[in-house]
């Protein structure tokens, strides 16, 4: 008897979790760890800096860009939701504006920026808090650029025409992780600039 | 039905040039080469490591001697740690998870095939990193120098100004890229094991050595990522003028010993629960039994998953840490040993009244069986706080860690070289080579390791280069050095047993050991497809229901 293989014994119906979200998942698990580090770090160290300027004298609440950055989590939702339609059209305007809300809220990080840089004289060497603080903003803004960079691919996929509607599930995948970048920013901001002042 | 009556098909072998064979195997994305790359990548370190004990241990061997300088030494027990732990432990863990849970679960690959090999570059580069200190971390001026801060590498030593020049910086750069590969293949094996088990294949007819990396990769998410964002700290700190842990500006030099314990700690029973998992593989085959207790042991699985991620301060009692905080990891610590002698007793209880064949793989693991009671009971001693704070950095300490990671975890993966050798070559390996590496190498890990634990009982710290005569020191490391020669002429016989066997050795056919888990109804080597038809199963294994067709255990499970 020729036994390569233990014969199929009974149709296949159950149905695993598909990989693409499993694997997304797991991926946001370890970033979330990464984070957690990071926020650990910058609560031990709230009012530890032996010098100034501190969070009190130079922080202000980015009210409205963080809201761009929120609000973007609804636009690629409708934006996931329209490809499952098939209706590609309404997925790349919604995809478009999805980018554009986060290139705002990177604008508005990099003024905060160049603001506690040159007028306050807040570098990331200054004290402890410029050391925590560009260290968190700043991986927070990473992960802003490479979701950015990867919604900009599938953007570029759309307007060629190459995103229909069996990609839905892709996509979806990679909303998963915007998802995450926009959750992530709740934390940073309560953090920063609530607790942190 | 008797394995001898399996013929497989004659598959074409074309005999390749070289080149070509080579860059198959630097393009491959199958997870079976990817973990044969691994497991050879690790055995290559595991020599440079072993190599880097033994001049520790040349050094050692008599009171004042001189063979190394005190900053070689430094650099010596630094490199031997990050390499043992780094670049031979977790890719042996990996190499094997690879090759092992898609066949065993009746995969045809990984969940995420060009990750799993972008994750092995990722390692084998961090490797290359770290050792390229040797010639790069002086930069234009050619002096060579090696990492020097220890493997935990406390601050503030690892600062710019107690750590000139770059090799902490190769130390850093090497952990944090191979650490994004390990994430990479915790990623792809926990996705394979939930999303592509084979029909009826459900979470509780898994084989065992499913379950347990299934926990494992769920540890390396959790722990390797701290440390990924410590290294990162210390970059911003090395690199950009940061603070974190500059103790002058506020920082903390303890926050890091915490970010690094919790990577520390887990990363113990990363490292332990694969060597789990080979025994409870290698150890039912042999006792010709089926694993006793296969819920409990899951259970007892998940247990040690959760408490050792809580456990990490029981490596800072000396430290000083407020009395709460010492109560509790001293707590959790002894928790930890419940799960742990729970899965003892399971494999006791499965060799129990079994028909035990004691070829090499069992050796293997019946040593373990005993080796890891020791560090376990060791551990205990150590994870109470007043002896620890007796013997903390002492001898005691390497004594116990290295009862664990060579006495158990190295020894059940020689068992699993052994034991899975002749899938991965199609050719048995020599038993009389087998068991001499045994013997050798259970000899020298005994009197190195039994013997190692007096001088720390005596008081003598780790790290030393050299040590005053008549401490009642001298003869123990001399015993403790003597040991390593067998541990290294073992470790020889163990090579040229796989060499010799992959050219010489007798056709193993698909399944020599008569098991019963699914990667055994493939041919020896498998094929890159693993299953010509994805299997089915109906119990814990299948290939037991597949030979005794008038009993098979799914009628009892």
């Amino acid at each position: 008897m020729n036994a390569t293989y233990i014969p199929l014994q009974q149709p296949f119906t159950r149905e695993l979790p598909s990989r693409g979200r499993v694997g997304m998942f797991v991926l946001i698990a370890a970033e979330a760890a990464i984070f957690t580090i990071f926020v650990v770090a910058y609560i031990f160290y709230i009012g530890k800096s032996l010098t100034g300027p501190t969070p009190q004298d130079v922080l202000a609440a980015p009210i409205f860009y963080s809201i761009c950055l929120l609000s973007s989590s609804v636009t690629i939702h409708l934006a996931v939701q329209a490809l499952r339609l098939g209706n590609v059209s309404v997925f790349s305007r919604w995809w478009f504006a999805t980018i554009t809300l986060g290139v705002i809220f990177l604008y508005g990080t990099a003024t905060e920026w160049h603001r506690l840089i040159y007028r306050e004289g807040l570098t990331i060497s200054t004290n402890l808090f410029g050391t925590t603080y560009y260290s968190l903003v700043g991986l927070h803004g990473f992960h802003v650029v490479v979701g950015l960079l990867c919604l900009t691919l599938v953007l570029a996929f759309a307007l060629t025409g190459r995103v229909k509607q069996e990609h839905a599930y892709r996509v979806d995948v990679l909303s998963l992780y915007w998802h995450f970048v926009d959750a992530v920013w709740v934390v940073v901001f309560t953090v920063v600039y609530i607790v942190g002042r | 039905m008797s394995t001898d009556s399996i013929t497989w098909p004659q598959t074409e072998t074309a005999v390749h040039p070289l080149v070509d064979r080579l860059h198959d195997w630097v393009m491959t994305v199958d997870h079976k080469r990817l973990g044969i790359l691994y497991l050879g990548y690790a055995l290559v370190f595991l020599v440079i490591g072993g190599i880097e004990a033994g001049i520790m241990r040349i050094q050692l061997i008599r009171a004042h001697n001189d063979f190394v300088s005190p900053q070689v030494f430094n650099r010596m027990f630094t490199m031997h740690g990050t390499t043992m732990i780094f670049f031979v432990a977790m890719p042996l863990v990996f190499g094997f998870a690879n090759y092992l849970v898609p066949l065993m679960i009746g995969a045809r690959d990984m969940a995420f095939p060009r990750l799993n090999a972008f994750s092995f570059w990722l390692t084998a580069f961090g490797g290359l990193l770290l050792y390229f200190s040797l010639v790069g971390a002086n930069g234009l001026y050619g002096a060579g120098n090696a990492p020097d801060v220890g493997w935990f590498a406390y601050a503030p030593l690892t600062s710019r100004t107690f750590s000139v020049g770059h090799s902490t910086d190769f130390w850093t750069l090497g952990l944090l890229v191979s650490g994004f590969g390990s994430i990479g293949t915790a990623i792809n094996i926990l996705t394979t094991i939930l999303c592509l088990r084979c029909p009826g294949m459900s979470l509780g007819k898994m084989p065992l050595l499913g379950w347990l990396n299934l926990v494992m990769a769920v540890m390396v998410v959790f722990a390797v990522s701290p440390l990924t964002a410590a290294q990162a700290m210390l970059l911003v700190d090395r690199y950009l003028g940061g603070h974190f842990f500059d103790t002058q500006a506020g920082g903390s030099a303890v926050i890091w010993m915490h970010f690094f314990w919790i990577f520390g700690h887990p990363e113990v029973y990363v490292l332990v629960i694969p060597a789990f998992a080979f025994a409870s593989e290698i150890i039912p085959v042999f006792s010709r039994k089926a694993i006793f207790g296969y819920p409990v042991m899951v259970a007892a699985t998940l247990c040690i998953g959760f408490i050792g991620m809580s456990v990490w301060a029981h490596h800072m009692f000396t430290v000083g840490m407020s009395p709460n905080a010492n109560t509790f990891f001293v707590l959790s610590t002894m928790a930890i040993a419940v799960p742990t002698g729970i899965k003892i007793f399971n494999w006791l209880a499965t060799m129990w009244g079994g028909k035990i064949e004691f070829k090499t793989p069992m050796l293997f693991c019946v040593a373990f069986l005993f080796q890891f009671l020791v560090a376990g009971l060791t551990g205990i001693m150590l994870g109470s706080a007043p002896f620890n704070w007796q013997l903390g950095n002492s001898y005691f300490v390497v004594a116990h860690f290295h009862y664990v990671i060579v006495g158990g975890i190295l020894f059940t993966t020689f068992g699993a070289f052994y034991f899975w050798f002749p899938k991965m070559s199609g050719k048995m390996y020599s038993e009389t080579l087998g068991t001499l590496h045994f013997w050798l190498f259970l000899i020298g890990f005994h009197l190195t390791f039994d013997f190692m634990h007096i001088p720390g009982l005596l008081g003598m710290p780790r790290r030393i280069y050299t040590y005053e005569p008549g401490r009642g020191w001298d003869v123990w490391n001399l015993i403790v050095t003597v040991g390593v020669v067998f541990q290294a002429l073992g470790t020889v016989v163990f090579v040229v047993n796989l060499v010799w066997s992959y050219f010489k050795g007798a056709t193993a056919g698909s399944d020599p050991w008569d098991a019963w888990t699914l990667e055994w109804s493939t041919p020896s080597p498998p094929p890159a497809y693993n299953f010509a038809v994805i299997p089915t199963v109906k119990s814990r294994r299948p290939l037991w229901d597949l030979k005794h067709p008038a009993d098979p255990d799914w009628k009892y499970e």
